[in-house]
């Protein structure tokens, strides 16, 4: 019953969505650029091994170092790899890290979040103290510290660089739980006999969803960048796999005798990439809550 | 006031106590078992279970906490796998190179980004205003590792105007004699200009790299800060009165605008904390971060520990500072307190 009589309203809301979307995209062509740089980095992500001209760990003494040409557009490394082809293949390892990364923190920060700003009291101020803790620490810092403590793995890397966005995640879900805490559609559900629980998952979750959804593709670019880091000083991802921080701290002995291409093109990617993810973020930012806007 | 400092105080407490149960756990959780690791590999059972007792590892967790934060209160920090050396005295040693660094890094994203803010907040939605959220959104995209390899390809390889990026003097140089530890101003009160010279070359680039990348956060806030004052009322009335727009903007805005910017500089200074690590490797620079970053490769976990426990409490007393400061600016602050 109840459900047959929320679903035209819904459908409305998608299509009003939908309308808004396009009216955002078409006011700020900047969004419709930065989500086709998205859907190329999704592709390469997905695709990038097979397309590749050159085998990414093939390495060929005769070609090394040199300058970007015909065959290797981005020239090749000191092994004479070709680094397009390592760049292009880089794009899934840190895209997962980053994906990776993003959803737990969303799953463990939303939770908590939620949690606390809906029961308060003992919940919301050991979840609060965590928070506390955590931001006490530059985060790059901890990060490194983390990824020493639990050991040097790739899946460390995720764990670290979602405990340290944990503080920004619990923080805004629960502003937004607490705020719906006493809000009228609460107070019916808990009126027609729903226990804590069913509310929290039924009513305050769903709306605090599309809230969190963008702070995820706005903290992707973080992740990715604080990913990077940890393994361009050598945590994490060990060579020869390519990844785009390892790949710059490879190339960053060749800078000063002028062999730029090794740690730029890595380097460069690695911009793009973060630069979409904000600018992705700014945009989804713009349609889900314009009074945000900046 | 020092009613306000002494409560501010109270208030760091919890912090600088959650962040040394945070570290001892990290020092437990090692993988493995960290008396076989102490121990090396060709280590005995025997021997093994000999480093267990005397690092205090057969005892309960609390018990070893207790000794943790006893050691603690004594500045011992461990001692070095590498160097043999205690840690808390490396770190001691290192420190300065890491503090002026990160602080000249800090002048110089001030002294860009407060008028790019300024001026993009006087003229909304003009190609000023434009370049400068293009520039902070670059800003906060490039990772900084990459700005400091850039810099050093063009500024060094290209043009040579740059030193090679080694350390913080060249070897001609000797070091000037230690008072603060910063070269900058020990060089200068040695009376000894060419060191000076020689010292801030060496810092130009990786000081520019860090200012570059904190430079997002505050033109940013800078910039909305301004916005919201410029269009309250006093502002109004004061060109009302016929104040020229430099005394209105500067005078009667800016002090006011600042007061947000200064908030921000906790988040920017956690920031610059971590990014201070990666332009440490970049330009080998002789401060904790590196010193950290060696450990770390050389599975030396004592090193580390000290590090990032030095660097929480840093971050901690910063933000102390700041909002110390903050009451200073800011009587309203002070009065709530």
């Amino acid at each position: 019953m109840s459900i047959v009589a929320a679903s035209p309203p819904r459908e409305n809301a998608l299509a009003a969505l939908i309308k808004h979307s396009r009216y955002v995209i078409s006011e700020n062509p900047v969004t419709g650029f930065a989500f086709a740089l998205f859907v190329l980095i999704v592709l390469a992500a997905v695709l990038g091994p097979h397309l590749v001209p050159y085998d990414p760990l093939q390495s060929d003494t005769s070609e090394a170092l040199k300058p970007p040409n015909l065959h290797h557009l981005f020239g090749t490394d000191q092994l004479g790899r070709d680094i397009f082809s390592r760049v292009v293949v880089a794009t899934r390892l840190d895209f997962f890290i980053a994906v990776a990364s993003v959803v737990l923190v969303f799953v463990m920060g939303g939770f908590a979040g939620v949690a606390a700003g809906f029961f308060g009291g003992w919940t919301d101020r050991i979840v609060g103290r965590i928070a506390d803790t955590i931001m006490a620490f530059p985060l790059f810092v901890l990060a490194m510290g983390i990824v020493a403590a639990l050991g040097n793995t790739v899946q460390n890397i995720v764990i670290a660089t979602a405990i340290v966005n944990f503080p920004l995640y619990a923080r805004i879900a629960r502003a937004e739980a607490n705020v719906r805490r006493e809000a009228g559609f609460v107070e019916a559900a808990r009126l027609s006999g729903n226990s804590d629980w069913r509310i929290l998952a039924f009513q305050i979750l769903p709306n605090v969803f599309p809230i969190l959804v963008v702070q995820m593709s706005l903290t992707m670019g973080y992740a990715i960048l604080n990913a990077a880091g940890l393994s361009f000083i050598g945590l994490g991802v060990r060579p020869p796999t390519p990844e785009w921080g390892i790949m710059v701290a490879e190339g960053a002995q060749f800078i000063v005798s002028g062999e730029w291409w090794n740690a730029f093109f890595p380097g460069a990617a690695l911009m793009v990439a973060v630069f979409c993810f904000n600018l992705l973020g700014d945009g989804l930012r713009d349609m889900v809550d314009p009074r945000r806007r900046t | 006031m020092l009613m306000m400092i002494a409560k501010r105080l109270g208030m760091a407490i919890p912090s600088l106590i959650g962040v040394v149960i945070v570290t001892f756990l990290l020092t437990r959780a090692l993988p493995g078992d960290p008396a076989a690791y102490f121990a090396g590999p060709a280590a005995t059972p025997q021997a093994i279970q000999e480093i267990r007792v005397k690092l205090g590892l057969d005892k309960p967790l609390i018990e070893q906490f207790g000794r943790y934060v006893v050691d603690l209160t004594h500045g011992n920090l461990g001692t070095s796998l590498t160097t043999g050396q205690p840690v808390a005295t490396e770190l001691r040693n290192r420190l300065p190179a890491s503090a002026e660094l990160t602080l000249l890094g800090l002048l110089v994203s001030i002294v860009i980004a407060v008028p790019l803010g300024i001026l993009a907040a006087t003229k909304p939605n003009s190609i000023l205003d434009h370049t400068c959220r293009i520039i902070s959104t670059l800003g906060v995209s490039l990772p900084v590792f990459f700005t400091g390899l850039v810099l050093v390809y063009v500024f060094y390889f290209l043009l040579g105007w740059a030193p090679p990026p080694l350390g913080r003097l060249d070897v001609f140089y000797t070091e000037p004699p230690h008072v603060s530890g910063f070269y900058l101003i020990d060089s200068l009160i040695a009376g000894d200009v060419p060191t000076f010279i020689a010292s801030l070359k060496q810092l130009v680039l990786p000081a520019l790299t860090l200012g570059i990348f904190s430079l997002a956060p505050i033109a940013r806030m800078t910039r909305a800060s301004m916005l919201a004052v410029l269009s309250s009322d006093f502002i109004r009335t004061a060109r009302a009165s016929g104040l020229s727009s430099y005394t209105v903007i500067v005078t009667y805005a800016f002090r006011n605008a600042m007061l947000p910017v200064i908030t921000t500089l906790g988040m920017v200074f956690s920031f610059l904390l971590g990014a201070n690590v990666l332009v440490e490797k970049v330009f080998a620079w002789p401060g904790i971060g590196s010193y950290a970053v060696e450990a770390l490769l050389a599975s030396d976990f004592a090193p580390v520990q000290g590090f990032v426990l030095t660097m929480a409490v840093l971050y901690v007393i910063l933000n102390l500072l700041i909002d110390v400061l903050y009451g200073l600016i800011d009587p309203r602050v002070r009065l709530e307190a």
